[in-house]
């Protein structure tokens, strides 16, 4: 049996009275692509940032290449292979492109405690970094101060940034958001190929894209998992289209 | 350098240059014309704008607004005083478990300097830097003033009048007691800070730095941790505004708990602000202007500090880039 990259089990969380996620038990196999759905409030955001260790979990686990990573820290999460993007970009906004990308290889290439040779001067990092842009086709934006790129090139660049680190995982949270349709059919077809390299946990709005793109498909609503299973299945779930999908999918 | 290359230099270089130029014009040129009273004044510049190269280092590129670097500025000070009373007086400073005496030597009074202040700058980072915003303002604020009242409270070191250095404390080689040798050694110790800095800056080590002002969520998704990184800063910042302190009681002869008040906190904060936060030789245009204004409009009239605070008011309002951004445009990003 092959491990799972990821394992989520019973993971909860609650802001006051509200359950944002409620015992939470979720895979992310090698090569898939694990697609999380729900409406608006269903605590897909929140699961995210357990997992990536932004927000402490009141109970559960979440185990990274089979080691309990619940205690560490957002950076040790990412050392170890996690990559994540924003619902809601965050990037470093003074800085161009390519120092954003210069800034996540870093990490890898000793990290922070160096403290003479000037980052822009490792003329084999710059390329790494180029290459990186490359990818998601934004190699001539490179030099641009981010708060001048488009609210498109800016997603991208989250998903650039992510695959810098050379994730082992991916986490997305609504990559799509604000790409308009062709930007969207662009992005589906590059993480259609992108998941043997790293395994997708992706959560997004829209259902082409997910049905399009996921080999599993979890539903969350009122932060609990009502239904996971392969797409067909999903799609033809009572229960599912009752809480979620609505008639128009049908 | 043909004027060509010159021309291609940034703008900012060019301001970075003429700026360290005329510090190190200014004595010559007093000297020559035999006015003593402004070689002291071009050191003290000197020393303060090396304070402030520090705070730059926490402020201006790490977003750590520390109100309190005061206690540093002043520790160092006092690490010079209390090392010259015992070599002066061939006491000791402690006697168990080591006998450990005084010393006259500015490269012992530096090194003890920067170990003292580092070890201090440590606890109160490790501490601070659990905070953001206002409450790190105000944190690293008590911190200072809790050091100014414990060095009030030492009769042994002079309490509220504070400690007078008799000899000036030494150097290897050349003589420390004449004013325009003193002058070199802070000009020197100031072009070194600013050199570090430089480097720091742009090393893998700045660039993580400057991120986790921008946004720790990115640096931490990167894989690196912020709170190591800023408390790293933080603690190389104070060293280097300590040893401006123990330059300080040495130019003066004299050290005392004003060197810890949060006053003086304000002023090297204001140097860094007036010259352009974040901007590499702020700190050395902000003091410039800081005494200048102090020696010629504080001769002038009592209230020159009402228009320091107008000056203040405009940089923050309409000149975010301070003397620096005025000078050279703006800030260029890599
Ligand atoms: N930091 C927080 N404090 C309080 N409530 C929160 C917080 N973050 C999210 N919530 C609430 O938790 C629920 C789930 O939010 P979220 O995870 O963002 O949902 P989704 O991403 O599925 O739209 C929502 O009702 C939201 O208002
Ligand atoms: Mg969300």
């Amino acid at each position: 049996m092959t491990e799972a990259l990821l394992e989520l089990k019973g993971l909860s969380k609650a802001f006051g009275a509200l359950k944002a996620s409620d015992a939470v038990d979720l895979t992310l196999m090698p090569g898939e692509i694990h697609a999380l759905i729900g409406p608006n409030g269903a605590g897909k955001s929140t699961l995210i940032a357990q997992v990536a260790g932004w927000l402490h979990s009141d109970a559960g686990e979440v185990h990274l290449l089979g080691r309990n990573v619940s205690h560490w820290s957002v950076a040790a999460r990412a050392g170890l292979g996690l990559g994540r993007s924003f619902q809601v970009s965050s990037l470093a906004s003074e800085f161009s492109a390519l120092g954003n990308v210069l800034l996540a290889l870093q990490a890898r290439e000793g990290g922070a405690f160096r403290f003479w040779s000037p980052l822009r001067g490792n003329a084999r990092l710059r390329d790494e970094a180029m290459a990186v842009l490359a990818r998601v086709g934004l190699e001539d934006r490179a030099e641009l101060p981010v708060a001048s790129l488009s609210h498109g090139e800016r997603r991208l660049l989250e998903v650039a940034l992510a695959l810098a680190i050379q994730p082992k995982l991916l986490l997305l949270d609504e990559p799509m958001a604000g790409l308009g349709p062709e930007g969207t059919r662009n992005l589906t077809a590059f993480l259609r190929g992108l998941k043997e390299e790293a395994a997708i946990l992706l959560v997004e709005h829209d259902m082409d894209a997910v049905f399009a793109l996921a080999d599993r498909i979890s539903v969350l609503v009122y932060g609990r998992v009502i239904a996971s299973g392969p797409p067909e299945e999903i799609r033809q779930s009572a229960a599912v289209r009752e809480a979620y999908l609505g008639d128009s999918l049908c | 350098m043909s004027t060509a290359a010159i021309r291609a230099l940034p703008r900012e270089t060019l301001v970075n240059a003429v700026l360290a130029l005329a510090l190190l014009a200014a004595p010559l040129i007093a000297q020559m014309l035999d006015e003593p009273f402004y070689v002291s004044l071009a050191t003290r510049v000197a020393i303060l704008a090396l304070a402030g190269v520090g705070l730059n280092l926490a402020l201006g590129y790490g977003g750590m607004v520390s109100f309190g670097h005061a206690a540093f500025f002043g520790l160092g000070g006092y690490v010079a005083g209390i090392t010259a009373l015992h070599a002066f007086e061939g006491s000791d400073f402690m006697t168990w478990p080591w006998s450990v005496g005084g010393s006259d030597q500015l490269l012992v009074v530096w090194s003890v300097a920067a170990v003292v202040v580092a070890l201090v700058a440590l606890a109160i980072g490790a501490i601070s830097l659990r905070t953001s915003g206002v409450y790190f303002i105000m944190i690293t604020l008590a911190f200072a003033q809790m050091i100014y009242y414990l060095a009030i409270s030492l009769p042994t070191y002079g309490g509220e009048d504070g400690l007078s250095i008799y000899l000036r404390n030494q150097l290897p080689l050349g003589d420390s007691n004449d004013p325009l040798t003193f002058f070199f050694v802070c000009y020197g110790l100031l072009l070194a800070a600013l050199f570090l800095s430089a480097r720091l800056v742009a090393a893998p080590f700045g660039v993580a730095l400057q991120c986790a002002r921008m946004n720790e969520t990115r640096l931490a998704t990167s894989g690196i941790a912020p709170f190591p990184v800023k408390l790293t800063a933080f603690v190389i910042s104070a060293v280097i505004t300590g040893i401006a302190g123990a330059l300080f009681a040495d130019l003066n002869g004299f050290v005392g708990p004003s060197m810890l008040s949060w006053h003086r906190s304000g002023e090297i904060m204001i140097f860094v602000i007036l010259g352009g936060v974040g901007r590499l030789f702020a700190p050395l245009a902000g003091a410039a202007l800081f005494i200048l204004l102090e020696s010629l409009i504080g001769g002038m009239t009592d209230r020159w500090q009402l228009f320091l605070g107008i000056m203040l008011l405009a940089v923050v309002l309409f000149a975010r880039g301070g003397l620096i951004g005025l000078l050279a445009g703006k800030v260029r990003h890599d």
